[in-house]
Protein backbone atom coordinates (compact mmCIF):
# COMPACT_ATOMS: atom_id res chain seq x y z
CA UNK A 1 0.00 0.00 0.00
CA UNK A 2 1.52 3.46 -1.27
CA UNK A 3 1.65 5.52 1.75
CA UNK A 4 0.58 9.25 1.55
CA UNK A 5 3.41 11.89 2.00
CA UNK A 6 1.72 14.08 4.16
CA UNK A 7 -1.42 13.98 6.05
CA UNK A 8 -3.16 16.95 4.56
CA UNK A 9 -5.51 15.97 1.76
CA UNK A 10 -4.12 15.94 -1.90
CA UNK A 11 -6.76 18.29 -3.25
CA UNK A 12 -9.78 19.40 -1.64
CA UNK A 13 -13.61 19.96 -2.92
CA UNK A 14 -15.57 22.70 -1.84
CA UNK A 15 -19.55 21.62 -1.86
CA UNK A 16 -22.54 23.71 -2.63
CA UNK A 17 -25.72 24.32 -0.88
CA UNK A 18 -26.88 21.54 -2.42
CA UNK A 19 -23.85 19.49 -1.17
CA UNK A 20 -22.77 18.78 -4.84
CA UNK A 21 -19.30 19.97 -5.86
CA UNK A 22 -19.58 23.51 -6.92
CA UNK A 23 -18.69 24.62 -9.81
CA UNK A 24 -18.63 27.78 -11.83
CA UNK A 25 -18.50 29.14 -15.37
CA UNK A 26 -15.17 29.74 -17.13
CA UNK A 27 -15.06 32.22 -19.87
CA UNK A 28 -12.65 31.51 -22.61
CA UNK A 29 -11.71 33.99 -25.61
CA UNK A 30 -11.23 32.31 -28.99
CA UNK A 31 -9.36 34.03 -31.61
CA UNK A 32 -8.60 36.67 -32.84
CA UNK A 33 -6.53 33.85 -34.29
CA UNK A 34 -7.72 30.27 -35.31
CA UNK A 35 -8.48 28.03 -37.49
CA UNK A 36 -11.80 28.37 -38.80
CA UNK A 37 -11.55 32.11 -40.15
CA UNK A 38 -9.66 33.51 -42.97
CA UNK A 39 -8.67 36.68 -40.90
CA UNK A 40 -9.19 37.72 -37.19
CA UNK A 41 -12.49 37.27 -35.83
CA UNK A 42 -12.60 37.04 -31.84
CA UNK A 43 -15.52 34.91 -30.17
CA UNK A 44 -15.87 35.59 -25.83
CA UNK A 45 -17.47 32.64 -24.53
CA UNK A 46 -18.74 31.69 -21.46
CA UNK A 47 -18.76 27.29 -20.80
CA UNK A 48 -20.44 25.85 -18.29
CA UNK A 49 -17.96 22.70 -18.97
CA UNK A 50 -18.48 22.31 -22.37
CA UNK A 51 -21.80 24.13 -22.99
CA UNK A 52 -21.62 27.45 -24.20
CA UNK A 53 -23.84 29.59 -22.27
CA UNK A 54 -23.36 33.11 -23.61
CA UNK A 55 -20.76 34.15 -27.02
CA UNK A 56 -20.17 37.73 -27.91
CA UNK A 57 -18.77 38.25 -31.32
CA UNK A 58 -16.08 40.56 -31.25
CA UNK A 59 -14.93 42.29 -34.93
CA UNK A 60 -13.18 45.33 -35.71
CA UNK A 61 -9.53 44.04 -36.33
CA UNK A 62 -9.14 44.29 -40.14
CA UNK A 63 -11.26 47.92 -39.98
CA UNK A 64 -9.65 49.91 -42.32
CA UNK A 65 -12.44 52.71 -42.73
CA UNK A 66 -13.10 51.23 -46.57
CA UNK A 67 -15.68 53.62 -46.35
CA UNK A 68 -14.46 56.59 -45.70
CA UNK A 69 -11.54 56.28 -48.32
CA UNK A 70 -14.24 55.75 -50.88
CA UNK A 71 -15.73 58.79 -49.93
CA UNK A 72 -12.43 60.62 -51.01
CA UNK A 73 -12.18 59.37 -54.49
CA UNK A 74 -13.91 59.43 -58.06
CA UNK A 75 -16.72 57.30 -58.05
CA UNK A 76 -15.06 55.07 -60.26
CA UNK A 77 -11.52 55.41 -57.95
CA UNK A 78 -13.14 52.78 -54.78
CA UNK A 79 -13.76 49.96 -57.44
CA UNK A 80 -10.56 47.95 -57.11
CA UNK A 81 -10.87 48.95 -53.64
CA UNK A 82 -14.16 46.65 -53.90
CA UNK A 83 -12.21 43.82 -54.53
CA UNK A 84 -10.60 43.44 -50.74
CA UNK A 85 -14.04 43.74 -48.99
CA UNK A 86 -14.88 39.57 -49.53
CA UNK A 87 -11.77 38.57 -51.78
CA UNK A 88 -13.24 35.29 -51.95
CA UNK A 89 -15.41 37.10 -54.85
CA UNK A 90 -13.65 40.46 -56.37
CA UNK A 91 -16.49 40.01 -59.38
CA UNK A 92 -19.81 40.04 -57.38
CA UNK A 93 -18.50 43.28 -54.73
CA UNK A 94 -17.63 45.11 -58.40
CA UNK A 95 -20.99 44.06 -59.58
CA UNK A 96 -22.53 45.58 -56.11
CA UNK A 97 -20.92 48.69 -56.54
CA UNK A 98 -21.06 49.13 -60.37
CA UNK A 99 -25.09 48.17 -60.07
CA UNK A 100 -25.41 51.24 -56.77
CA UNK A 101 -23.72 53.38 -59.42
CA UNK A 102 -25.76 52.77 -62.40
CA UNK A 103 -29.45 52.55 -60.05
CA UNK A 104 -28.08 55.94 -59.02
CA UNK A 105 -27.10 57.55 -62.71
CA UNK A 106 -29.83 55.73 -64.71
CA UNK A 107 -27.05 54.18 -66.85
CA UNK A 108 -28.53 50.72 -69.11
CA UNK A 109 -25.98 48.32 -69.42
CA UNK A 110 -25.50 46.69 -73.10
CA UNK A 111 -26.98 42.71 -73.30
CA UNK A 112 -23.38 41.18 -73.80
CA UNK A 113 -22.07 42.97 -70.49
CA UNK A 114 -25.18 41.68 -68.84
CA UNK A 115 -24.79 38.54 -70.13
CA UNK A 116 -21.15 38.49 -69.30
CA UNK A 117 -21.96 39.75 -66.06
CA UNK A 118 -24.21 36.65 -65.04
CA UNK A 119 -21.51 34.48 -65.81
CA UNK A 120 -18.98 35.41 -64.02
CA UNK A 121 -20.81 36.20 -61.03
CA UNK A 122 -22.06 32.48 -61.26
CA UNK A 123 -18.59 31.68 -61.39
CA UNK A 124 -18.10 33.18 -58.50
CA UNK A 125 -20.94 31.34 -56.55
CA UNK A 126 -19.41 28.38 -57.60
CA UNK A 127 -16.00 28.57 -56.54
CA UNK A 128 -17.18 30.24 -53.48
CA UNK A 129 -19.38 27.63 -52.62
CA UNK A 130 -16.91 24.77 -53.15
CA UNK A 131 -14.25 26.40 -50.91
CA UNK A 132 -17.08 26.88 -48.33
CA UNK A 133 -17.64 23.33 -47.94
CA UNK A 134 -14.34 22.58 -48.34
CA UNK A 135 -12.97 24.88 -45.42
CA UNK A 136 -16.45 23.88 -43.31
CA UNK A 137 -14.72 20.45 -43.39
CA UNK A 138 -11.49 21.41 -42.54
CA UNK A 139 -12.90 23.06 -39.38
CA UNK A 140 -14.28 19.34 -38.45
CA UNK A 141 -11.50 18.13 -39.08
CA UNK A 142 -11.00 16.94 -42.51
CA UNK A 143 -7.58 18.33 -43.08
CA UNK A 144 -6.69 18.98 -46.67
CA UNK A 145 -8.47 16.68 -48.43
CA UNK A 146 -12.05 18.45 -49.41
CA UNK A 147 -10.79 21.37 -49.50
CA UNK A 148 -8.10 20.75 -52.00
CA UNK A 149 -10.74 19.49 -54.11
CA UNK A 150 -12.44 22.58 -54.23
CA UNK A 151 -9.28 24.22 -54.92
CA UNK A 152 -8.53 22.20 -57.59
CA UNK A 153 -11.68 23.33 -59.41
CA UNK A 154 -11.13 26.66 -58.43
CA UNK A 155 -7.82 27.37 -59.95
CA UNK A 156 -9.52 26.53 -63.26
CA UNK A 157 -12.44 29.09 -62.56
CA UNK A 158 -9.17 31.75 -61.28
CA UNK A 159 -7.48 31.05 -64.75
CA UNK A 160 -10.42 32.26 -66.84
CA UNK A 161 -10.38 35.07 -64.36
CA UNK A 162 -6.80 35.99 -64.83
CA UNK A 163 -7.39 35.55 -68.58
CA UNK A 164 -10.63 38.24 -68.88
CA UNK A 165 -9.32 40.60 -66.18
CA UNK A 166 -5.52 40.59 -65.53
CA UNK A 167 -6.06 39.13 -62.01
CA UNK A 168 -6.91 36.24 -60.25
CA UNK A 169 -8.41 37.43 -57.40
CA UNK A 170 -8.61 41.16 -57.55
CA UNK A 171 -9.94 41.16 -60.68
CA UNK A 172 -11.77 44.96 -60.88
CA UNK A 173 -13.25 43.60 -63.68
CA UNK A 174 -16.81 45.31 -63.87
CA UNK A 175 -17.22 49.18 -64.97
CA UNK A 176 -20.26 51.76 -64.90
CA UNK A 177 -22.58 50.87 -67.68
CA UNK A 178 -20.86 47.55 -68.52
CA UNK A 179 -17.65 45.07 -67.97
CA UNK A 180 -13.77 46.65 -68.58
CA UNK A 181 -12.44 43.90 -71.36
CA UNK A 182 -14.54 41.49 -73.28
CA UNK A 183 -14.77 38.03 -73.48
CA UNK A 184 -13.34 36.66 -76.67
CA UNK A 185 -14.56 33.49 -78.08
CA UNK A 186 -11.88 31.49 -75.87
CA UNK A 187 -12.81 32.69 -73.38
CA UNK A 188 -16.02 31.79 -73.85
CA UNK A 189 -14.92 27.84 -74.80
CA UNK A 190 -12.61 27.87 -71.72
CA UNK A 191 -15.99 28.95 -69.50
CA UNK A 192 -17.79 26.19 -70.96
CA UNK A 193 -15.47 23.93 -70.61
CA UNK A 194 -15.40 24.35 -66.70
CA UNK A 195 -18.93 23.98 -66.40
CA UNK A 196 -19.42 21.21 -68.26
CA UNK A 197 -16.31 19.56 -66.12
CA UNK A 198 -17.82 21.02 -62.63
CA UNK A 199 -20.77 18.59 -62.50
CA UNK A 200 -18.79 15.61 -62.38
CA UNK A 201 -16.65 17.04 -59.66
CA UNK A 202 -19.56 17.63 -57.48
CA UNK A 203 -20.76 14.15 -57.97
CA UNK A 204 -17.00 13.36 -56.60
CA UNK A 205 -17.76 16.00 -53.69
CA UNK A 206 -20.63 14.65 -52.81
CA UNK A 207 -20.18 10.98 -52.79
CA UNK A 208 -17.99 11.69 -50.04
CA UNK A 209 -19.37 13.99 -48.28
CA UNK A 210 -23.28 13.96 -48.48
CA UNK A 211 -23.55 10.73 -46.58
CA UNK A 212 -20.48 10.82 -45.02
CA UNK A 213 -21.43 9.17 -41.06
CA UNK A 214 -19.07 11.65 -39.28
CA UNK A 215 -20.38 14.67 -41.31
CA UNK A 216 -23.81 13.46 -40.83
CA UNK A 217 -22.90 13.35 -37.25
CA UNK A 218 -21.07 16.49 -36.56
CA UNK A 219 -23.59 18.82 -38.28
CA UNK A 220 -27.60 17.47 -37.67
CA UNK A 221 -29.57 19.42 -35.55
CA UNK A 222 -26.24 21.58 -34.68
CA UNK A 223 -26.69 25.87 -34.80
CA UNK A 224 -30.60 25.65 -35.96
CA UNK A 225 -31.57 28.50 -36.58
CA UNK A 226 -35.62 29.23 -36.78
CA UNK A 227 -37.03 30.86 -39.79
CA UNK A 228 -38.87 33.61 -38.19
CA UNK A 229 -35.12 34.62 -36.48
CA UNK A 230 -33.78 34.40 -39.38
CA UNK A 231 -36.20 37.10 -41.30
CA UNK A 232 -36.10 39.08 -38.12
CA UNK A 233 -32.17 38.90 -37.94
CA UNK A 234 -31.83 39.86 -41.46
CA UNK A 235 -30.00 36.66 -42.29
CA UNK A 236 -29.80 36.40 -46.20
CA UNK A 237 -28.13 34.34 -48.83
CA UNK A 238 -27.42 30.13 -48.27
CA UNK A 239 -28.18 30.51 -44.53
CA UNK A 240 -31.68 32.52 -44.44
CA UNK A 241 -32.45 29.55 -47.48
CA UNK A 242 -31.16 26.94 -44.91
CA UNK A 243 -33.37 28.19 -42.65
CA UNK A 244 -36.53 27.85 -45.02
CA UNK A 245 -36.76 31.60 -46.26
CA UNK A 246 -37.67 31.55 -49.84
CA UNK A 247 -35.85 34.82 -50.98
CA UNK A 248 -33.34 35.07 -53.68
CA UNK A 249 -32.41 38.50 -54.48
CA UNK A 250 -31.82 37.42 -58.24
CA UNK A 251 -35.69 36.39 -58.13
CA UNK A 252 -36.96 38.98 -56.08
CA UNK A 253 -35.59 42.22 -57.77
CA UNK A 254 -34.29 40.18 -61.20
CA UNK A 255 -31.53 42.47 -61.39
CA UNK A 256 -29.61 42.26 -64.48
CA UNK A 257 -31.03 39.55 -67.21
CA UNK A 258 -31.74 37.57 -63.72
CA UNK A 259 -35.55 37.27 -65.07
CA UNK A 260 -34.76 35.32 -68.56
CA UNK A 261 -33.00 32.33 -67.08
CA UNK A 262 -34.77 29.17 -65.80
CA UNK A 263 -33.51 28.38 -62.21
CA UNK A 264 -35.07 26.98 -58.59
CA UNK A 265 -34.48 28.66 -55.13
CA UNK A 266 -33.20 25.38 -53.12
CA UNK A 267 -35.19 25.79 -49.40
CA UNK A 268 -33.91 23.71 -46.67
CA UNK A 269 -36.11 22.44 -43.66
CA UNK A 270 -34.68 22.63 -40.46
CA UNK A 271 -31.74 25.74 -40.90
CA UNK A 272 -29.02 23.53 -39.23
CA UNK A 273 -25.44 23.05 -40.52
CA UNK A 274 -26.30 20.18 -42.48
CA UNK A 275 -28.93 22.05 -44.78
CA UNK A 276 -26.44 25.30 -44.80
CA UNK A 277 -23.96 22.42 -46.23
CA UNK A 278 -26.82 20.79 -48.48
CA UNK A 279 -28.40 23.95 -50.01
CA UNK A 280 -24.48 25.24 -51.40
CA UNK A 281 -24.18 22.07 -53.27
CA UNK A 282 -27.65 22.48 -54.46
CA UNK A 283 -26.83 26.08 -55.41
CA UNK A 284 -24.21 25.19 -57.08
CA UNK A 285 -26.05 23.05 -59.11
CA UNK A 286 -28.67 25.49 -59.99
CA UNK A 287 -25.88 28.08 -61.08
CA UNK A 288 -24.51 25.65 -63.66
CA UNK A 289 -27.93 25.85 -64.99
CA UNK A 290 -27.98 29.48 -65.83
CA UNK A 291 -24.27 29.38 -67.07
CA UNK A 292 -25.71 26.97 -69.25
CA UNK A 293 -28.12 28.98 -70.19
CA UNK A 294 -25.86 32.18 -70.15
CA UNK A 295 -23.22 30.67 -72.17
CA UNK A 296 -26.12 29.27 -75.14
CA UNK A 297 -27.86 32.72 -75.39
CA UNK A 298 -25.02 35.47 -75.21
CA UNK A 299 -25.86 38.35 -78.28
CA UNK A 300 -22.56 40.01 -79.42
CA UNK A 301 -22.37 43.80 -78.63
CA UNK A 302 -20.89 46.45 -77.05
CA UNK A 303 -19.34 45.61 -73.80
CA UNK A 304 -19.81 48.96 -71.84
CA UNK A 305 -22.97 51.59 -72.68
CA UNK A 306 -21.56 54.96 -74.37
CA UNK A 307 -23.12 57.35 -72.28
CA UNK A 308 -20.96 56.02 -69.53
CA UNK A 309 -18.05 58.26 -69.06
CA UNK A 310 -15.06 56.92 -67.72
CA UNK A 311 -13.70 60.98 -67.33
CA UNK A 312 -15.71 63.29 -65.36
CA UNK A 313 -18.31 60.98 -64.36
CA UNK A 314 -20.99 62.75 -62.45
CA UNK A 315 -24.02 61.71 -60.27
CA UNK A 316 -26.96 64.84 -59.90
CA UNK A 317 -27.84 64.82 -56.25
CA UNK A 318 -29.62 62.33 -54.74
CA UNK A 319 -29.60 58.69 -52.73
CA UNK A 320 -30.18 55.19 -53.76
CA UNK A 321 -29.69 51.64 -52.85
CA UNK A 322 -28.67 48.59 -55.01
CA UNK A 323 -28.11 45.21 -53.73
CA UNK A 324 -27.37 41.54 -55.44
CA UNK A 325 -27.26 38.27 -54.24
CA UNK A 326 -23.54 37.83 -53.90
CA UNK A 327 -22.35 34.40 -52.67
CA UNK A 328 -22.99 34.81 -49.10
CA UNK A 329 -25.81 36.83 -48.90
CA UNK A 330 -27.33 40.53 -50.18
CA UNK A 331 -24.73 42.72 -50.64
CA UNK A 332 -25.69 46.41 -50.94
CA UNK A 333 -24.42 49.75 -51.30
CA UNK A 334 -25.93 52.81 -50.47
CA UNK A 335 -24.62 55.83 -52.14
CA UNK A 336 -24.98 59.58 -51.78
CA UNK A 337 -24.47 61.75 -54.11
CA UNK A 338 -24.56 65.95 -53.39
CA UNK A 339 -24.28 68.99 -55.07
CA UNK A 340 -20.87 69.03 -58.02
CA UNK A 341 -21.65 65.00 -57.89
CA UNK A 342 -17.62 63.84 -58.89
CA UNK A 343 -17.10 62.40 -55.29
CA UNK A 344 -19.71 59.93 -53.12
CA UNK A 345 -21.06 61.99 -50.40
CA UNK A 346 -21.81 59.00 -48.16
CA UNK A 347 -20.50 55.28 -49.65
CA UNK A 348 -21.91 52.68 -47.65
CA UNK A 349 -21.39 48.71 -47.52
CA UNK A 350 -23.62 46.57 -46.17
CA UNK A 351 -22.06 42.97 -45.77
CA UNK A 352 -23.92 39.88 -46.10
CA UNK A 353 -21.36 38.58 -43.45
CA UNK A 354 -21.40 41.64 -40.93
CA UNK A 355 -24.91 40.97 -40.72
CA UNK A 356 -25.65 37.02 -40.85
CA UNK A 357 -23.07 37.23 -37.71
CA UNK A 358 -25.39 38.82 -36.02
CA UNK A 359 -27.54 35.69 -34.71
CA UNK A 360 -24.15 33.43 -33.72
CA UNK A 361 -24.89 33.95 -30.36
CA UNK A 362 -28.33 31.92 -30.70
CA UNK A 363 -27.29 29.27 -32.62
CA UNK A 364 -24.18 29.01 -30.60
CA UNK A 365 -26.55 28.18 -27.20
CA UNK A 366 -26.55 24.87 -25.38
CA UNK A 367 -24.02 23.40 -27.58
CA UNK A 368 -20.39 22.23 -26.75
CA UNK A 369 -17.47 24.87 -27.60
CA UNK A 370 -16.56 22.10 -30.60
CA UNK A 371 -19.51 22.99 -32.79
CA UNK A 372 -18.99 26.82 -32.12
CA UNK A 373 -16.20 26.33 -35.30
CA UNK A 374 -18.75 24.79 -37.35
CA UNK A 375 -21.42 26.98 -36.39
CA UNK A 376 -18.77 29.45 -37.25
CA UNK A 377 -17.76 27.83 -40.80
CA UNK A 378 -21.10 26.99 -41.66
CA UNK A 379 -21.85 30.91 -41.58
CA UNK A 380 -19.72 31.96 -44.44
CA UNK A 381 -18.16 35.11 -43.07
CA UNK A 382 -15.16 36.81 -45.01
CA UNK A 383 -13.19 39.40 -42.45
CA UNK A 384 -12.17 41.96 -45.10
CA UNK A 385 -15.90 42.21 -45.25
CA UNK A 386 -17.15 42.22 -41.89
CA UNK A 387 -14.93 44.34 -40.63
CA UNK A 388 -14.04 47.13 -43.97
CA UNK B 1 -46.59 48.42 -53.47
CA UNK B 2 -48.13 51.31 -53.15
CA UNK B 3 -46.79 54.52 -54.07
CA UNK B 4 -45.22 56.84 -51.41
CA UNK B 5 -47.37 59.41 -50.93
CA UNK B 6 -50.14 57.05 -50.14
CA UNK B 7 -47.82 55.31 -47.50
CA UNK B 8 -47.54 58.20 -46.21
CA UNK B 9 -51.16 59.16 -45.98
CA UNK B 10 -51.57 55.75 -44.29
CA UNK B 11 -49.27 56.18 -42.01
CA UNK B 12 -50.04 59.38 -40.84
CA UNK B 13 -53.29 58.13 -40.13
CA UNK B 14 -51.98 55.24 -38.46
CA UNK B 15 -49.70 56.95 -36.04
CA UNK B 16 -51.51 60.20 -35.31
CA UNK B 17 -48.81 63.25 -34.56
CA UNK B 18 -46.07 61.84 -36.51
CA UNK B 19 -44.09 64.04 -39.05
CA UNK B 20 -43.78 62.36 -42.44
CA UNK B 21 -41.74 63.70 -45.24
CA UNK B 22 -40.87 62.57 -48.58
CA UNK B 23 -37.65 63.19 -50.04
CA UNK B 24 -36.36 62.05 -53.29
CA UNK B 25 -33.50 60.47 -54.52
CA UNK B 26 -31.76 61.28 -57.92
CA UNK B 27 -34.33 61.50 -60.95
CA UNK B 28 -33.02 57.42 -62.42
CA UNK B 29 -32.99 55.61 -59.06
CA UNK B 30 -36.53 56.70 -57.89
CA UNK B 31 -36.70 55.32 -54.83
CA UNK B 32 -37.92 58.43 -52.61
CA UNK B 33 -38.04 57.82 -48.65
CA UNK B 34 -40.08 59.37 -45.76
CA UNK B 35 -38.20 61.19 -43.35
CA UNK B 36 -40.10 60.62 -39.95
CA UNK B 37 -39.38 62.42 -36.46
CA UNK B 38 -37.44 61.21 -33.84
CA UNK B 39 -40.98 60.58 -31.60
CA UNK B 40 -42.65 58.86 -33.74
CA UNK B 41 -40.31 56.80 -35.90
CA UNK B 42 -40.94 53.40 -33.56
CA UNK B 43 -44.19 53.87 -34.26
CA UNK B 44 -44.10 53.82 -37.86
CA UNK B 45 -41.47 51.21 -38.27
CA UNK B 46 -43.77 48.96 -35.79
CA UNK B 47 -46.72 49.90 -38.48
CA UNK B 48 -44.48 49.17 -41.47
CA UNK B 49 -43.48 45.62 -40.00
CA UNK B 50 -46.99 44.43 -38.68
CA UNK B 51 -49.50 46.15 -41.14
CA UNK B 52 -50.86 43.22 -43.40
CA UNK B 53 -50.56 46.02 -46.84
CA UNK B 54 -46.79 46.02 -45.83
CA UNK B 55 -45.04 43.38 -43.83
CA UNK B 56 -41.89 44.74 -44.21
CA UNK B 57 -39.98 42.20 -41.95
CA UNK B 58 -36.66 42.27 -42.98
CA UNK B 59 -34.89 45.65 -42.29
CA UNK B 60 -31.87 44.83 -45.01
CA UNK B 61 -29.48 47.96 -44.30
CA UNK B 62 -28.89 50.81 -41.99
CA UNK B 63 -26.54 53.52 -41.42
CA UNK B 64 -25.97 57.18 -40.81
CA UNK B 65 -25.20 60.12 -43.39
CA UNK B 66 -23.38 63.29 -41.67
CA UNK B 67 -24.91 66.43 -43.37
CA UNK B 68 -22.72 69.65 -41.94
CA UNK B 69 -24.34 72.68 -41.72
CA UNK B 70 -24.88 74.92 -44.96
CA UNK B 71 -25.92 78.91 -45.15
CA UNK B 72 -29.84 78.09 -45.46
CA UNK B 73 -30.12 74.97 -43.57
CA UNK B 74 -28.71 73.70 -40.27
CA UNK B 75 -26.50 70.20 -40.44
CA UNK B 76 -27.51 66.71 -39.34
CA UNK B 77 -26.71 63.34 -38.85
CA UNK B 78 -29.42 60.92 -40.73
CA UNK B 79 -29.87 57.60 -39.84
CA UNK B 80 -31.13 55.56 -42.89
CA UNK B 81 -33.21 52.22 -42.63
CA UNK B 82 -33.64 50.06 -45.59
CA UNK B 83 -37.07 47.91 -45.36
CA UNK B 84 -37.90 45.00 -47.44
CA UNK B 85 -40.84 42.17 -47.37
CA UNK B 86 -39.78 38.47 -47.64
CA UNK B 87 -42.92 37.31 -47.67
CA UNK B 88 -44.90 39.91 -49.75
CA UNK B 89 -41.35 40.16 -52.01
CA UNK B 90 -41.29 44.02 -52.13
CA UNK B 91 -39.87 47.21 -51.53
CA UNK B 92 -37.59 49.08 -50.09
CA UNK B 93 -39.47 51.69 -48.16
CA UNK B 94 -36.45 53.70 -46.87
CA UNK B 95 -36.96 55.58 -43.62
CA UNK B 96 -34.80 58.19 -42.30
CA UNK B 97 -34.70 59.84 -39.30
CA UNK B 98 -32.66 63.36 -38.54
CA UNK B 99 -30.65 63.97 -34.57
CA UNK B 100 -28.64 67.01 -34.17
CA UNK B 101 -24.90 67.03 -34.92
CA UNK B 102 -23.55 68.05 -31.52
CA UNK B 103 -22.77 65.13 -29.39
CA UNK B 104 -25.27 65.32 -26.54
CA UNK B 105 -28.73 65.43 -28.57
CA UNK B 106 -27.53 62.96 -31.41
CA UNK B 107 -29.60 59.91 -30.07
CA UNK B 108 -32.62 58.74 -32.25
CA UNK B 109 -34.58 55.94 -31.28
CA UNK B 110 -33.24 52.07 -31.91
CA UNK B 111 -35.44 49.72 -33.98
CA UNK B 112 -33.59 46.60 -32.98
CA UNK B 113 -36.48 45.59 -30.72
CA UNK B 114 -38.32 45.48 -33.93
CA UNK B 115 -35.44 44.27 -36.05
CA UNK B 116 -32.79 41.76 -34.86
CA UNK B 117 -30.78 42.92 -37.69
CA UNK B 118 -30.27 45.95 -36.63
CA UNK B 119 -28.26 45.58 -33.51
CA UNK B 120 -24.67 45.43 -35.28
CA UNK B 121 -25.62 47.83 -37.71
CA UNK B 122 -26.46 50.17 -35.00
CA UNK B 123 -23.40 49.61 -33.28
CA UNK B 124 -22.00 50.41 -36.25
CA UNK B 125 -23.82 53.85 -37.00
CA UNK B 126 -22.42 54.43 -33.63
CA UNK B 127 -19.10 53.64 -33.18
CA UNK B 128 -18.91 55.53 -36.60
CA UNK B 129 -20.75 58.39 -36.41
CA UNK B 130 -21.56 59.11 -32.53
CA UNK B 131 -25.34 58.73 -32.98
CA UNK B 132 -26.89 57.01 -29.94
CA UNK B 133 -29.51 54.61 -30.35
CA UNK B 134 -32.01 55.07 -27.25
CA UNK B 135 -33.30 51.48 -26.14
CA UNK B 136 -30.72 49.56 -27.85
CA UNK B 137 -29.58 46.75 -25.87
CA UNK B 138 -25.63 46.65 -26.43
CA UNK B 139 -24.82 50.10 -27.31
CA UNK B 140 -20.82 49.20 -27.76
CA UNK B 141 -17.71 50.26 -30.35
CA UNK B 142 -17.74 47.32 -33.17
CA UNK B 143 -15.95 48.08 -35.61
CA UNK B 144 -13.04 50.53 -33.88
CA UNK B 145 -11.40 49.69 -30.82
CA UNK B 146 -13.04 50.25 -27.03
CA UNK B 147 -10.46 53.21 -26.34
CA UNK B 148 -11.27 55.04 -28.93
CA UNK B 149 -13.07 58.71 -28.26
CA UNK B 150 -13.88 60.54 -31.62
CA UNK B 151 -16.24 59.28 -34.50
CA UNK B 152 -14.16 58.71 -37.77
CA UNK B 153 -16.60 58.63 -40.36
CA UNK B 154 -17.97 62.63 -39.25
CA UNK B 155 -17.09 64.74 -42.38
CA UNK B 156 -15.61 67.32 -39.66
CA UNK B 157 -12.69 64.51 -38.34
CA UNK B 158 -9.44 64.70 -38.28
CA UNK B 159 -7.81 61.82 -38.50
CA UNK B 160 -4.27 61.64 -36.28
CA UNK B 161 -0.99 63.36 -37.97
CA UNK B 162 0.13 59.80 -37.37
CA UNK B 163 -1.12 57.19 -39.23
CA UNK B 164 0.83 54.47 -37.66
CA UNK B 165 -1.48 55.52 -34.54
CA UNK B 166 -1.35 52.86 -31.62
CA UNK B 167 -4.00 52.41 -29.28
CA UNK B 168 -1.20 53.56 -26.07
CA UNK B 169 1.46 55.26 -28.05
CA UNK B 170 4.21 56.30 -26.29
CA UNK B 171 7.81 57.76 -26.81
CA UNK B 172 8.84 59.54 -29.34
CA UNK B 173 5.46 58.49 -31.17
CA UNK B 174 3.14 60.44 -28.48
CA UNK B 175 5.70 63.53 -28.57
CA UNK B 176 5.08 63.64 -32.04
CA UNK B 177 1.60 63.40 -32.55
CA UNK B 178 1.04 66.09 -29.37
CA UNK B 179 3.37 68.23 -31.62
CA UNK B 180 1.18 67.67 -35.06
CA UNK B 181 -2.24 68.33 -32.59
CA UNK B 182 -3.13 64.38 -33.13
CA UNK B 183 -6.50 63.31 -32.04
CA UNK B 184 -5.33 61.10 -28.60
CA UNK B 185 -6.61 58.55 -27.41
CA UNK B 186 -7.22 58.50 -23.03
CA UNK B 187 -4.81 56.37 -22.32
CA UNK B 188 -2.21 58.25 -23.86
CA UNK B 189 -3.87 61.43 -22.30
CA UNK B 190 -3.21 59.78 -18.96
CA UNK B 191 0.38 59.20 -19.75
CA UNK B 192 0.79 62.56 -20.57
CA UNK B 193 -0.49 64.19 -17.90
CA UNK B 194 1.84 61.81 -15.57
CA UNK B 195 4.74 62.83 -17.56
CA UNK B 196 4.02 66.31 -16.50
CA UNK B 197 3.41 65.74 -13.26
CA UNK B 198 7.06 64.78 -13.32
Amino acid sequence: MIQPLTDAPRFSLTTGADGLIETQTLEVSIGPQHPSTHGVFRMDCVLDGEEVVALKPVMGYLHRNHEQLAEKMVWLGSMPYTDRLDYFNSMTNNWAYALAVETLAGIKVPERAEYIRVIMSELTRLLNHSCVIGFMLQDLGAWGTPLLYAFRERERILDLFEAVSGSRMMCNYMRFGGVRVDMTESDLAVAKDVVTRFPRFLDEFEKLLTGNEVLLGRTQRVGILPKELAINAGISGPMARASGVEYDVRKVDKYGVYGRFDFRVPVGEIGDVYDRYFIRVLEMRESIKILQQALRDIPQGPRVAPEAKLRNFKIPPGDGYGRIEAPKGELGFYLVSDEGGKLPYRYHVRPPSFVNLTTLEDMCLGHKVADVVIILGSIDIVLGEVDR
Amino acid sequence: MEAIEKIKEIAAQVVPGAKIEIINSTPAAQQPALLVDREHIYAVGKFLKEDPRFQMDFCSCVTGVDYLPKADKPGCIEVVYHLYSTTQKQGPIVLKVRAPRELEQCHVPSLTPLWRSCEFQEREAYDLYGVKFNGHPDLRRILMWDEFTDFPMRKDYTPPADYEWEPTPHDDTLDRAVQEGGIMPPTAREELERAKKK
